[in-house]
């Protein structure tokens, strides 16, 4: 175990260094000057020489490499154009915004999904199992703004029964955790489904049903313990995407996270808060798939010696 | 099927079925909701919403079907390459998609168009280029099962050459699985692409396409809810058609797929 475990954490390394290449070039492919760019159109000519120094863009490009590594393991990701705030104090104070939002959506993706898919594969082949099948793939073909949006348009301009925008209360996370969760409940529910009819199809569940069982119980502790396994390894993915996913969804509820961090830079082209959560978003991403594969790993022993 | 016949009809024809010209203001009709004149109402200008979303399906296929070019022609060659020869080139073109794999698809797509700048052409090729590694793994690793096949080895002892082997053998075994994958990638290239436009990073305005009509419409969620719901469906529909096709391809392409 622990030299697989050591396997995958070396193989994200280049995976890593590859990210921080890209977002390091980005800003070198975008025609102008780097360091007018960084400084933005109003800096003085004395700024934008400081951030040339502290760039170090009169130096070859891989020393401009290294010292971008240098600073990123600083911690510094240089300033905001706009309010000259640190851009990792700006994604420190925002990031945990996102994960609270995405952390509440793989919840809600969970609590819908894997019933769902139980439910589908239990009724193989009936009206229900239909159902939820074409429910599932309206909800992956949904453009997941526009849910948000008639859910703003139902529960808030409508009915007013919750709040559109804002984050400070457990009312405010409701309608945008359910239309970032939507489209991964709608995942996780054909995983659930075809892993479980993958699993109803093996012997041991013939055995545990001729020996007498009732069919939940089949179902419950023979069946769905195995059938999980691949369905850790989706709801752990789908956590990655909606980190990323979160872009949308925190565009149209407003809520103050990386995501809408992102848009706004990009639309300002605030170049160092677009890195910086460029950087962030994608490390977490990353991270977070290392971490899937070990969970599942430590799960399913066969995975260890492919 | 019929659907996407709709899709394609309304995107091939949109000059002769829309009933408006999409781009047409009549600011004293703004965001009229539905009527006998206007069937699915008027937007902020004052214009059809139906003839925009006819032509939205225009710059939908447009952006789907190149996009999705760009993906295939990018990532194919890659893949058969990757996986016939194997040694170095397999290896750095396998890190280079472990690394754009790195970035959730949203956010490469994102990157790209801060590089590229907005607007239609740069909306497909960021999509395009998101796409590229998915079309280059699915077929390095079809090439890599299918190659070690006795009718490639047949093929190879019959002195067949190493283009003739790659491009008359291997890659007609590879068309199934691609073209599900084709169909799929569409779907998801129309959703980017609105995502894009919706976030006001992709199709400008005043063209007409779903993602920037939405966009525009959230601002009049309370006055005129059907400026809202209109474009949404269409992209919900066409995207519902590509997926439902997509899977059903792959039954029917490859019956050990089917769930």
């Amino acid at each position: 175990m622990s030299a697989y475990l050591v396997k995958r954490l070396l193989l994200a390394v280049p995976v890593l260094l590859g990210v921080s290449l890209v977002v390091f070039t980005m800003i070198r492919f975008i025609p102008g000057d780097p360091a007018q760019l960084m400084a933005g159109q109003a800096a003085t000519a004395e700024v934008v020489r400081q951030i040339r120094e502290s760039l170090g863009l009169d130096r070859p490009l891989p020393i401009q490499y290294a010292i971008f590594i240098g600073n990123l393991l600083k911690g510094d990701l240089g300033r905001s154009l706009f309010n000259s705030a640190p851009v990792v104090e700006e994604l420190a104070q925002r990031f945990p915004r996102t994960v609270r939002l995405a952390l509440a959506s793989m919840v809600v993706a969970s609590l819908i999904g894997i019933p769902a898919g139980i439910l589908s594969a239990t009724r193989h082949l009936s009206w229900l199992d239909s159902l939820v099948m074409v429910i599932a793939l309206a909800g992956v073909s949904m453009p997941v703004f526009w849910l948000g949006l008639n859910l703003i348009l139902i529960f808030a301009v409508r009915l007013h029964w919750l709040p559109a925008i804002g984050h400070e209360t457990w009312r405010h996370l409701i309608l945008p955790s359910v239309t970032l969760g939507a489209a991964s409940a709608a995942i996780i529910a054909r995983m659930t489904r075809s892993s479980m009819l993958e699993v109803l199809r093996q012997d041991y569940v013939r055995t545990a049903r001729a020996k007498g069982l009732a069919e939940p119980s089949v179902v419950r502790r023979h069946a769905l313990r195995n059938a999980l396994i691949p369905v850790v390894t989706v709801v752990g993915l789908q956590l990655g995407t909606l980190l990323s996913g979160a872009v949308l969804t925190e565009s149209v509820f407003a809520w103050p996270g990386v995501g809408r961090l992102l848009v706004d830079a990009v639309l300002a082209r605030d170049y160092p808060v677009i890195q910086g959560a460029v950087l962030l978003i994608s490390t977490t991403f990353v991270a977070l798939n290392v971490l899937v594969d070990m969970v599942y790993a430590a799960l399913d022993p066969r995975i260890r010696y492919e | 099927m019929a659907v996407l016949a709709i899709f394609a009809l309304s995107g091939i024809f949109a000059a002769w079925l829309a009933p408006y010209d999409p781009y047409r203001a009549d600011l004293e009709g703004s965001l009229a909701g539905p009527s006998p004149q206007h069937w699915l109402g008027t937007d902020e200008l004052g214009r059809d919403i139906l003839s925009r979303i006819i032509y939205g399906a225009r710059v939908s296929m447009v952006i789907g079907s190149i996009s999705v070019a760009i993906g295939v022609a990018l990532g194919v060659p890659v893949g058969l390459f990757a996986g016939y020869f194997g040694g170095r080139f397999d290896l750095l073109s396998q890190r280079v998609i472990d690394v754009l794999l790195g970035f959730p698809s949203i956010i490469l797509a994102i990157v790209l168009v801060t590089v590229l700048g907005v607007g239609l052409v740069n909306v497909m090729i960021a999509v395009g280029i998101v796409s590229v590694p998915t079309y280059a793994r699915l077929v390095r690793g079809q090439v890599l099962s299918l190659k070690t096949q006795e009718f490639v080895e047949a093929a190879r002892a019959l002195g067949a050459g190493t283009p003739r082997i790659v491009f008359r053998h291997i890659f007609p075994n590879t068309l199934a699985v691609l073209i599900v994958q084709t169909t799929l990638q569409v779907a998801s290239a129309i959703l980017s692409a609105a995502a894009l436009g919706f976030l006001g990073l992709g199709v400008q305005q005043p063209t007409a396409e779903w993602g920037a009509m939405l966009s525009t419409a959230r601002q009049y969620i309370q006055l005129a809810p059907h400026t809202l719901i209109f474009p949404g469906l269409a992209i919900m529909l066409t995207v519902f058609g590509f997926n439902l096709l997509g899977d059903g391809l792959r039954d029917a392409l490859d019956p050990r797929m089917k769930i």
